[in-house]
């Protein structure tokens, strides 16, 4: 079968500096795919390739369809849900006008209920702004919009950027559930190689834009440059 | 206590007219940051298309008032979203400043198409309120700035029920909020911007329409309200539409009680006035009455 996800020689720049040289993986459909390699290595703008939040050259190609040059709107109409770096909240809305943003695309009245599942603590929160929630609450507001997208794909960038680990931990419990439970696909952008590699089935390390190793978080665990750049043991 | 009330209210329907010139403004600056300059020229021109609606046969009729105000509405929605996916689109990658300068552009080239089509000589617009007054306890209620508060204030609503109550409407605001992640779920925020223009176009022709009938049709008709509406918006805060309807309608009062208890304030001094306030504002309170300084948590 086809992947749901497929980068062919994907390469992006922002104005002359070129931050993707030709970089090639793929997504499963139900799998975790984890993208790690330090800062500047290309996570991020590997994303955005995908998205179309940067101008990239190279094929995208997700359920079969090659995905055009058009704009991250398409993408998202395609079924993509991107959370980006920073969260992307909208901070002087209110949290329940967050959640209705995720079902923007939808027609009809969103069920919040199935969101609500998942995230309990936000019915009580409806109606507070969303900037003025915590690092983390504002990241699971981020993942309960994204998945009010009904995505087939779930793009996540540094969910653990500022968290406290415990945080973390929590942000991570649920995108494990949201995979098992209702077999969203997803590909994940962390620093935190440890907490990613126990998340994900398989992963990418870039360097410098391009991938230097891949494979099963397993074989990525035992692998000895891995564990030393990364992982830190 | 009669004087004040009837400059109070007569304040009122100018402010509203300054107000929803001001919302006009507010809406094209949160979306993107753009003072537009050309907004007064556009309610101008519309007003002008209300009156060759007016005056001029038609498919063999000419139109009776609200007929032509309503029509007009919708030309000048039309002629909104044109403008924005016409001049301002292209823009779309260009610094604000450029965009500005097209605004400024706009300005020159509808006041001198105006001119040029409908002769630059004042005209008699007509109103659809009549000229009396009620008394309601020795105070002399114009019903035209009653007239020309409700409709509006009625505009000003009806946009704030949208934004308030429509999914579109959220849409807008969110995109006003963070235009990437609203593309990122899948908003086509390019087209909303030119619904924002859609809308300030409307509402400036409103203000056009219910200025006119006092003030005159001419090509140079909306410009001093437009410089009261900027006032105003400044006076509220450019980021708060609350706050520009609020600022409109004060200036309004403000401007029509120096007006009747301040001498020296002749109508020839209401424009340095404005400016005055503006640039007090300016000194003391850049974010405006209902303007807040935006913070965020990283």
């Amino acid at each position: 079968m086809a992947p749901l996800l497929e980068l062919k020689d994907v390469s992006a720049r922002y104005g002359q500096v070129a931050a993707l040289h030709g970089v090639s993986l793929t997504v499963e459909e139900g799998e975790i795919v984890a993208l790690l390699g330090a800062n500047g290595a290309g996570k991020t703008t590997t994303l955005r390739a995908v998205s179309g939040t940067v101008r990239r050259a190279g094929d995208v190609v997700f359920a079969g369809k090659r995905l055009g040059r058009s704009g991250p709107e398409v993408t998202a109409r395609a079924g993509i849900a991107h959370v980006p770096e920073g969260r992307g909240i909208f901070a002087e809305l209110t949290v329940w006008d967050n959640l209705r943003m995720g079902a923007y695309m939808r027609r009809g009245r969103p069920d919040f209920r199935m969101v609500l599942d998942y995230f309990p603590w936000l019915e009580a929160r409806r109606n507070q702004q969303a900037g003025t929630l915590s690092g983390g609450e504002q990241q699971m507001l981020a993942l309960a919009r994204a998945f009010l997208q009904r995505p087939r794909l779930l793009m996540l960038d540094e969910p653990s950027l500022g968290l406290a680990p415990l945080v973390t931990r929590e942000v991570f419990r649920v995108v494990g559930d949201l995979n098992q439970k209702e077999g969203l696909a997803v590909l994940v952008v962390e620093q935190n190689a440890a907490i990613a590699l126990n998340t994900a089935g398989r992963a990418y390390v870039l360097e410098t834009g391009n991938v230097a190793i891949s494979g099963t978080s397993d074989a990525l665990k035992s692998d000895d440059a891995v564990r030393s750049a990364y992982l830190g043991y | 206590m009669q004087q004040f009330f009837q400059a109070l209210f007569s304040g009122l329907a100018d402010g509203s007219i300054y107000a929803s010139l001001a919302l006009a403004l507010v809406l094209i600056y949160k979306a993107t940051e753009v003072i537009n300059f050309a907004q007064g020229e556009m309610a101008m021109f519309t007003t002008y298309i209300a009156y060759a609606l007016l005056t001029h046969p038609h498919f063999g009729h000419t139109f009776s008032y609200w007929p032509a105000f309503f029509l007009t509405l919708v030309i000048a929605f039309v002629f909104g979203v044109g403008l924005q996916r016409v001049v301002i689109k292209p823009l779309e990658r260009a610094s604000v400043l450029t965009v500005v300068m097209a605004t400024i552009a706009l300005l020159v080239i509808l006041n001198g198409l105006a001119a040029w089509i409908w002769s630059p000589e004042l005209k008699f617009f007509p109103s659809p309120f009549p000229t009396s007054t009620w008394v309601i306890g020795g105070v002399h209620i114009s019903k035209q700035d009653t007239g020309t508060f409700g409709v509006t204030i009625a505009c000003v609503v009806v946009l704030w029920l949208f934004f308030r109550f429509t999914k579109l409407g959220l849409a807008m605001r969110a995109g006003a909020v963070n235009p990437v992640a609203a593309r990122l779920l899948g908003v086509r925020t390019s087209w909303l911007l030119a619904l924002g223009w859609g809308f300030a176009a409307v509402l400036g022709a409103v203000s056009g329409m219910m200025s006119a009938p006092t003030n005159f049709l001419s090509p140079s008709m909306m410009q001093a309200v437009l410089i009261f509406a900027f006032a105003g918006a400044i006076l509220g805060g450019l980021e708060s539409p609350v706050g520009a309807v609020a600022g409109g309608l004060g200036l309004g009062v403000l401007l029509s009680m120096l007006g009747t208890y301040v001498h020296p304030v002749t109508p020839e001094l209401r424009l340095p006035v404005a400016l005055l306030i503006l640039l007090v504002v300016l000194l003391i309170r850049p974010a405006g009455l209902f303007g807040r300084v935006v913070v965020r948590r990283v």
